[in-house]
């Protein structure tokens, strides 16, 4: 039982060593190493560029429909044809990714500050109020994620006159932080009983001292990959929110909306269907492939 | 208990008059991205009904490793058996086909592990764990094999046994736990017991309990036994001989009271003064220097040349062969003269 | 067992309480006009008014509103839709396809997971689980609302293996391929759950202990690894639930499938709110009562959890 473990434990390559390096250092170190991470850091880029500057992909305008235009084949800029109501199909995918990923880092900000600030509560005080905190992530974890979205941003979007970016946000914020809440909560809980944490501590560190240097640090790896897999998630959201109507309003240019609109007349032209599905797919994919790598170099045990 | 046995009587080259179990020059490696780690460098040793052989070596000697090779549950990859021979009356079990390989364990050859609670299955009562092996090897109804799973638990003398028959391994104290393994070990009556590190896990006065208990099997079933320990103490009790294992090498076999009298290897000689004793009370322990070799970086000639006062140039260069110094007794040690010598 | 029963149950009426109580102010809370709130944009006559004021009890307090709210959903009555049809009739309309849906889903995603997850965690780093893992990444990264209107498309539509719509009586042969898209939401996260459970399990000491015994490989994979990898899989059911009826939403509306999250798709795009609430509000009981049952599940399948 012991002797293959020790074998392989003595058997590791000695360790270069120039100078000591840290976690993030190490993990960084198998970052630059790992083929996925570059993948999924590069599609990130494109789609962060797209989404901030559209109009470097193409020239032509979104919001420039011709009912004449209506299914034509693909010409000129327009690669990928013209949809239903005479738009660019190629035009209005590319100003999608801007919707989509506003929507996904300010809710995963947001659910990000939630979670990280009920996490550090409930970890760090226990008793009570680790109670109280742990039975409201049970309660709002009660609700399936995307039946509490349909109520939320119903409810958010009533008044709204706007395209809805805010309401979304809102929703997914909102509902989202639980799991981010947990991850916090139990890595706060095993570092306090680290024997190091009860040293600093009968040294004399005081709660904020403790709690900066201490134990954040431990919470940032698993904290980090939550919120990248809540980003990606959120981005799926939102497309299935405005695909059903109630995420982005009107005329927002949205992938969700482009697939429920053109999945109508698919018939008469697949292109508007699935070109918005490959960006969004893509998107979500890079999200997630990121969150993976990160995982694999702050966790080696996982690999 | 006069018991069906077709189904291993029949392994051919099975010869009764042949030595119980005898391993000859064994050798595995572990191939892992890292490197290849030589655990076993050719292993000598020989068991014969009803005597007891300690394997005794510090952790990672590769001790539990040779008993895994024996048993044939090596983890595989990585674990790799490449040469040497194990003979069960005779016949060698390593070009076995599993088939065949896997009737010889707990028929034959059976083994105890270190820690009971993780080498039990936890989702499965302790009565399912022991029935199963009158099932799957004698084929055996769940009602007969559950009634034979009682008795055996009263032979190892768990009270209650009947009523204890359906808890799971959790609900049982370590000592408890250590007896339904031994239980299990026993159920198909083997003729050799391997236990490797069995009390290692325990307080020390279940620990004699559970030797105990062994040796008394032992006994009443003429078993041969391979005791893995790193424990002089525990050894001292009930070995009949003793091997020491260094680096993947026996380094020294000899029957027990000679080895604690003359030791013949600076390695066994340095590990019997390291062990504290009453009557030496104020004088200093003797450590061994230095740390056992990594496994993937021997040291060439005598692996134990590096931490050994003995050691000259002819250590660095000629790895020792086992030199026999008395019938019986043998020792890998060109100066072994010099050590049974010395005071 | 028994405390853990308990303990499960009074967690479960606490959640229970706390979760259809948002649900029910979110919908209701501090609305300027709650009547309008639940028609939506659409125009509404004096006495339909009236008629959802009673109902709801609208113009009593809030707290008196979700009392009466509560006894309707545990005395089974869930209200009626602006279509004036009672949400009870059209539930029980709904249930029969979608719980078809559901199950035919479940069994595929089981299967499928679990099979491929012990090949790979058996065969770990190999062809087969390289390949696997990266299909599962694939799975992970569709959103079902690319991968229903697109499977509709091409399996549906153009390649025409599969019926593109599934009516009020359908076949199973028609739910197959909506069954396969809601079971795709699953079956990564199963895989993937067996696979790693799986691999932990093999190296464990018990499987050794199980060799040792002289067990045929087959009998220490199915009998002691499997029992013990499926506890975490089992655990996920809960999850899968939750993720099963949101997937419903959008796959029985691409693919025309008459069940409750079909219902519940119209009522959104229609804005019925009284449907809404009630729809979500069963939904939300059975997504609860179905993560009570795993949890018992779990204490049936690892006895260390049920005499804890």
């Amino acid at each position: 039982m012991r002797d293959p473990g020790v074998v392989t434990g003595v058997a590791g390559p000695a360790p270069a060593a120039d100078r000591p390096r840290g976690l993030a250092g190490d993990a960084w170190r198998d970052l630059r190493r790992s083929r996925t991470f570059w993948i999924a850091a590069v599609l990130v880029a494109l789609f962060l560029v797209m989404a901030a500057f559209p109009a470097l992909f193409t020239p032509a305008d979104p919001r420039a429909c011709t009912l004449d235009r209506q299914y034509d084949g693909p010409s000129g800029t327009a690669f990928f044809g013209y949809d239903f109501q005479g738009c660019d199909t190629y035009a209005r995918t590319v100003y999608g990714a801007r919707n989509s990923i506003t929507v996904g880092i300010l809710a995963t900000l947001i659910a990000g500050v939630i979670g990280l600030v009920v996490g550090l509560a409930a970890g760090y005080l226990g008793g009570w109020a680790d109670a109280v905190l742990s039975r409201v992530v049970d309660v709002v974890l009660g609700i399936p994620f995307l039946l509490g979205a349909i109520v939320l941003a119903r409810r958010l979007s009533q008044n709204a006159s706007d395209d809805g970016v805010l309401a979304v946000v809102l929703t997914l914020g909102l509902l989202g932080w639980t799991t981010a809440a947990r991850v916090v909560r139990s890595s706060v809980i095993s570092a306090k009983n680290q024997d190091y944490v009860a040293a600093a501590r009968m040294l004399g560190a005081g709660p904020a001292r403790l709690m900066m240097r201490h134990i954040l640090p431990n919470s940032v790896a698993p904290f980090i990959v939550v919120l990248t897999v809540l980003l990606g998630a959120n981005i799926a959201t939102e497309a299935t929110l405005s695909f059903l109507g109630i995420g982005l309003q009107g005329d927002a240019i949205s992938w969700g909306i482009a697939i429920n609109e053109s999945g109508r007349f698919v018939r008469s032209a697949a292109a508007p269907l699935v070109w918005p599905s490959v960006f969004l797919a893509l998107t979500v994919l890079a999200v997630i492939m990121l969150g993976d790598a990160i995982r694999d170099a702050f966790d080696p045990k996982l690999r | 208990m006069t018991e069906i046995r077709a189904e291993t009587d029949v392994l051919p080259g099975v010869d009764r008059a042949a030595p119980l179990l005898e391993v000859t020059d064994l050798h595995v490696e572990f191939r892992t991205r890292y490197g290849v780690a030589h655990a076993v460098n050719g292993v000598n040793f020989r068991v014969s009904p009803g005597e007891t052989l300690a394997i005794l070596g510090e952790s990672g000697c590769g001790k539990s490793v040779t008993a895994q090779a024996v048993m044939g549950i090596l983890d595989s990859p990585p674990g790799h058996v490449t040469g040497g021979e194990v003979r069960y009356r005779g016949l060698d079990l390593l070009p076995l086909p599993e088939e065949q390989r896997r009737r010889v364990r707990a028929n034959r050859i059976a083994m105890i592990f270190q820690d009971a609670l993780s080498a039990l299955n936890p989702v499965y009562t302790v009565g399912f764990q022991l029935g199963e092996l009158f099932r799957v090897h004698r084929g055996m109804s769940r009602r007969d094999a559950r009634k034979r799973a009682v008795e055996l638990l009263d032979q190892v003398q768990i009270p209650l046994a009947k009523a204890r028959i359906g808890d799971y391994p959790h609900q049982f104290s370590g000592g408890m736990r250590q007896r339904v393994m031994i239980a299990m070990a026993l159920a198909l009556d083997p003729e050799v017991l391997i236990a490797d590190e069995p009390t290692t896990a325990l307080d020390v006065t279940v620990q004699a309990q559970i030797m105990g208990l062994l040796a008394e099997q032992q006994r009443q079933r003429n078993m041969g036994l391979i005791l893995i320990t790193h424990d002089m103490g525990v050894v001292a009790d009930v070995a009949d001989r003793i091997a020491v294992m260094y680096a993947g090498k026996v380094v020294e076999e000899a029957p027990v009271h000679d080895i604690y009298a003359r030791p013949a290897h600076p390695y066994t000689r340095a590990l019997l003064e390291s062990i504290p004793r009453l009557d030496h009370k104020g004088g200093q322990l003797n450590v061994i220097r230095g740390l056992p070799p990594a496994l993937d970086a021997i040291p060439a000639g005598c692996p134990f040349h590096p931490r050994c006062d003995y050691a000259q140039d002819a250590c660095r260069h000629d790895p020792p062969p086992p030199y026999a110094v008395a019938p019986g007794r043998t020792a890998r040690c060109h100066f072994w003269r010099e050590v049974v010598g010395d005071e | 067992m028994f405390r853990y029963i308990l303990r499960r149950l009074l967690q479960m009426v606490l959640t229970f309480f706390g979760a259809t109580f948002i649900v029910y102010a979110l919908m209701f809370a501090n609305q300027d006009d709650p009547v309008q709130a639940l028609a939506g944009d659409r125009p509404i006559t004096d006495s339909q008014r009236q008629i959802l004021t009673e109902r709801y009890h609208l113009d009593e307090p809030f707290l008196q509103q979700y009392r009466y709210y509560m006894e309707g959903l545990l005395t089974g009555d869930f209200g009626t839709s602006l279509t004036g049809r009672r949400i009870s009739d059209m539930m029980a309309d709904a249930w029969p396809v979608t719980i078809k849906l559901a199950l035919l889903a479940i069994v595929i995603a089981a299967t499928v997971a679990i099979t491929a997850g012990v090949v790979s965690g058996i065969r770990r780093a190999g062809t087969f689980d390289n390949v696997t893992l990266v299909l599962t990444l694939v799975i992970l990264c569709l959103p079902i609302v690319v991968l229903a209107p697109l499977a509709r498309l091409v399996f549906g539509v153009q390649l025409g293996w599969f019926p593109p719509t599934a009516g009020r009586d359908a076949s199973w042969w028609a739910l197959l391929l909506p069954a396969i898209v809601l079971g795709s939401l699953v079956v990564a996260t199963q895989l993937r759950v067996t696979r790693s459970a799986v691999a932990e399990n093999l190296r464990a000491d018990y499987v050794r202990t199980a060799r040792a015994k002289g067990l045929s490989g087959r009998r220490v994979i199915g009998v002691h690894v499997l029992r013990n990898s499926l506890i975490p899989v089992v655990t996920l059911v809960g999850v899968d639930i939750g993720n099963l009826m949101s997937g419903a939403i959008v796959t029985e509306g691409v693919f025309n499938i008459p069940g409750v999250g079909f219902n519940l798709f119209r009522g959104i795009t229609t804005e019925d709110g009284p449907l809404v609430v009630g729809f979500v509000s069963i939904l939300v009981i059975v997504f609860l009562v179905v993560n009570l049952v795993v949890d018992l599940l779990y204490a049936a399948l690892d006895p260390r959890i049920r005499y804890a």
